[in-house]
């Protein structure tokens, strides 16, 4: 396995600080493994435990033969524009494997840095799941502190084996210029689960991102959950899709989005194939400032004996519950400040406890520049 | 402004002939003439608008330090208004009188800044929350004072909801429950009720009825037997104000006194249990003769 270091430790401050508001942990020794990007360069790559492999994608292309069976098998490199510049074009990306039965109990992180301005950078991760293991990633998507220029197109093709489990959270960090198109597809086998966490709070030119997940066995879950706040200037087409396609399955997508002044289209759709399968879709608006928001959920049941529901609501806060919060003697910002903190932390659950109280300090944050 | 103090003589009472028969009653005089009681609460001639409709006209109102006063009043009387404009909504305009609480004109101050001066308030349907633990607010109402949550909870029979979003799905009594959880944190000086048993069973009208003696700091401490009722009352520094449409509070705290709003006008006042009982037997009638012939 190609090892390379890099001391994050090294690094400026504010370098540091803004690698830790995507979500990475300069202290590699809370982490299971560390992938760096810079660009199209890894600059680092090191796991520690035995049973988990963490190699960049063009080395795992190498070194397993077999691994071209799983590439651009969860999605077509034809699927559009970007896919198609990904296979063409260079590119890099993390593959991550946990052999069977290995359960790890830190969390791999991953970031997938641009540092150099205008640049296009192009991954491919691909991420497998073997059967009874179970994997954490975080991925922070970033660039530099000074740059705010950049393009971010990022394929990711997720296969979580029988009885497989991935708790997957990526948090974006980007400059205010950065055009940013993930193209997520997942496969998800009997009595395995994927929840995923999708963060971005801060300053984007444009994410557009509707990540597909098919459940092909049965039993199989999944859990989307995204929290979304849209800055002025940036726009934010985010949703997902769960396909319910084995008996039992069940399916969660949560959206929490919140503008201060940027456009948010929030989308879910809920697919039922067979009978017997359950999901929900919540969808939950907050316009701030001025703003956008466009909800659009949708089910579709493709036979009956399917159980399949929604809700969306988007609004402003509402003036009772901040006079509520100030006849306990909070202030109007004091007030507002808890009500966005509950607002985008609600139902947001299975975060790590570090990853949460990092989550909190960035939704602190966030919430005092709003006001 | 400099204190004024008051004179010993209760406020005026309206159509009560034996106010002294009842116990709580007994020696009032001398405790307000010993300890020189002023008022917690005076409210001089409000009349308040909501969108430019009047709902209270030239309300005139006296709390004293350490009394409960009990409002009644049928629906749309303007009870509840009265409540939320001594609270400070904004809604609730204050287009005529003052508003002062212990000796400060707060006519014009905000919510806040009357929360934090010692106002309290328990509403009848509070909002929801989402995302904010009960338990979170509860903190957030001690304002950096040292509580024991645990205890609180446990003493209302809240311990199992402190995890849940403020007022999320909860039932008409831990709706009340919780309000008065908030209230036991903020420790306020003048409590606000606003029809504290609307929508709870039986059993929990009583745990409320303690609880608010409690907030009011009229749970016994110590054995009765140690202090006279005198004593008792010359330790009350906690004021309240309940608002009730039922009446069925009554049978669990001590109200000292009683009043009746109608139609957005204060009418009569006096004993407490006697205006129920009037009430319970001829409904507001006396309240239209008492405005048609003698205006308070």
């Amino acid at each position: 396995m190609s090892e390379r270091e890099f001391n994050l430790t090294a690094l400026p401050k504010k370098e540091k600080q803004r690698l830790a508001e995507a979500g990475i942990e300069a202290d590699f020794t809370k982490r299971e493994g560390t992938f760096i990007q810079e660009d199209l360069e890894v600059v680092h790559c090191k796991v520690e435990q035995e049973g988990l492999e963490l190699l960049s994608t063009q080395e795992a292309l190498q070194k397993h033969d077999w691994l071209k069976d799983y590439l651009w098998q969860c999605m077509s490199p034809d699927k559009d524009e970007y896919t198609k510049a990904v296979k063409e074009g260079p590119f890099n990306g993390y593959f991550i494997r946990a052999l069977p039965g290995v359960k790890n109990l830190k969390p791999i992180q991953a970031a997938l840095l641009i540092a150099t301005s205008g640049f296009v950078q192009n991954v491919h991760n691909i991420i497998i799941v073997e059967e009874g293991a179970e994997l954490h990633i975080i991925t922070g998507c970033l660039t530099t502190p000074h740059i705010s220029k950049g393009v971010h197109l990022g394929v990711t093709e997720v296969y979580i084996k029988k009885g497989g489990k991935l708790h997957f959270t990526m948090i974006h960090r980007w400059g205010k210029d950065v055009i940013v198109r993930p193209r997520t597809a997942v496969k998800v086998e009997e009595d395995g689960q994927f929840i995923s966490n999708y963060i971005t709070l801060g300053e984007v030119k444009s994410v557009q991102m509707f990540p597909v997940v098919r459940l092909k066995g049965k039993r199989a879950v999944a859990q989307l959950q995204s929290v979304l706040v849209a800055p002025p200037g940036s726009q934010l087409d985010v949703g997902g899709e769960v396909i319910c396609g084995a008996p039992q399955a069940r399916a969660e997508i949560i959206s929490r989005a919140m503008t201060t002044g940027g456009q948010i289209i929030s989308r879910g759709r809920l697919v039922g194939e067979v009978g017997g399968v359950k999901g929900h879709l919540e969808c939950k608006g907050l316009i701030l400032k001025n703003g956008f928001i466009h909800a659009i959920p949708e089910l579709v049941a493709k036979t009956d004996a399917v159980e399949l529901s929604h809700e969306a609501a988007v609004g402003k806060i509402a003036q009772e519950e901040i006079e509520y919060l100030m006849a306990r003697g909070l202030d109007e910002e004091e007030a507002t400040s808890v009500i966005v903190r509950g607002f985008l932390e609600a139902d947001i659950e299975g975060l790590p406890a570090a990853l949460q109280k990092k989550l909190d300090e960035v939704i602190e944050e966030t919430s005092k520049d709003l006001l | 402004m400099k204190a004024v103090v008051q004179s010993a003589v209760p406020v005026d009472f309206h159509g009560v002939t034996n106010l002294l028969t009842y116990p709580l009653f007994n020696g009032n005089k001398g405790v307000n003439s010993c300890c020189g009681v002023r008022d917690m609460l005076k409210i001089e001639g409000l009349t308040v608008e909501i969108n430019g409709k009047r709902v209270l006209n030239e309300i005139n109102l006296e709390i004293k330090k350490g009394e409960l006063l009990v409002l009644f009043g049928p629906n749309g009387s303007g009870k509840t208004s009265l409540l939320m404009t001594i609270m400070g909504f904004p809604r609730y305009k204050v287009v005529k009188g003052r508003i002062i609480f212990k000796d400060q004109d707060i006519t014009h101050l905000p919510v806040y800044e009357r929360a934090k001066m010692g106002i309290g308030i328990s509403f009848q349907r509070p909002p929801t929350i989402t995302g904010l633990k009960t338990g979170d607010l509860v903190k957030l109402c001690a304002h950096g004072k040292k509580i024991d949550m645990e205890r609180l909870a446990e003493e209302i029979n809240f311990s199992h909801l402190l995890d849940r979003d403020v007022n999320d799905g909860l039932s008409g009594g831990e709706i009340k429950r919780s309000e008065l959880l908030q209230l036991m944190a903020q420790e306020p000086d003048l409590i606000l009720l606003d029809e504290p048993e609307s929508g709870v069973d039986l059993e929990n009208i009583a745990l409320i009825g303690e609880t608010i003696k409690k907030l009011m700091g009229r749970a016994p401490t110590k054995p009765i037997t140690c202090r006279s009722l005198k004593e008792e009352k010359a330790e009350r520094k906690k004021s309240g104000l309940i608002i009730t449409h039922t009446g069925h509070i009554l049978r669990y705290v001590p109200a000292d006194k009683g009043r009746i709003l109608y139609k957005g006008k204060m009418c009569v006042g006096g004993n407490p249990f006697e205006i129920l009982e009037q009430i319970s037997k001829y409904g507001y009638q006396e309240c239209i003769r008492c405005l048609n012939g003698n205006s308070i």
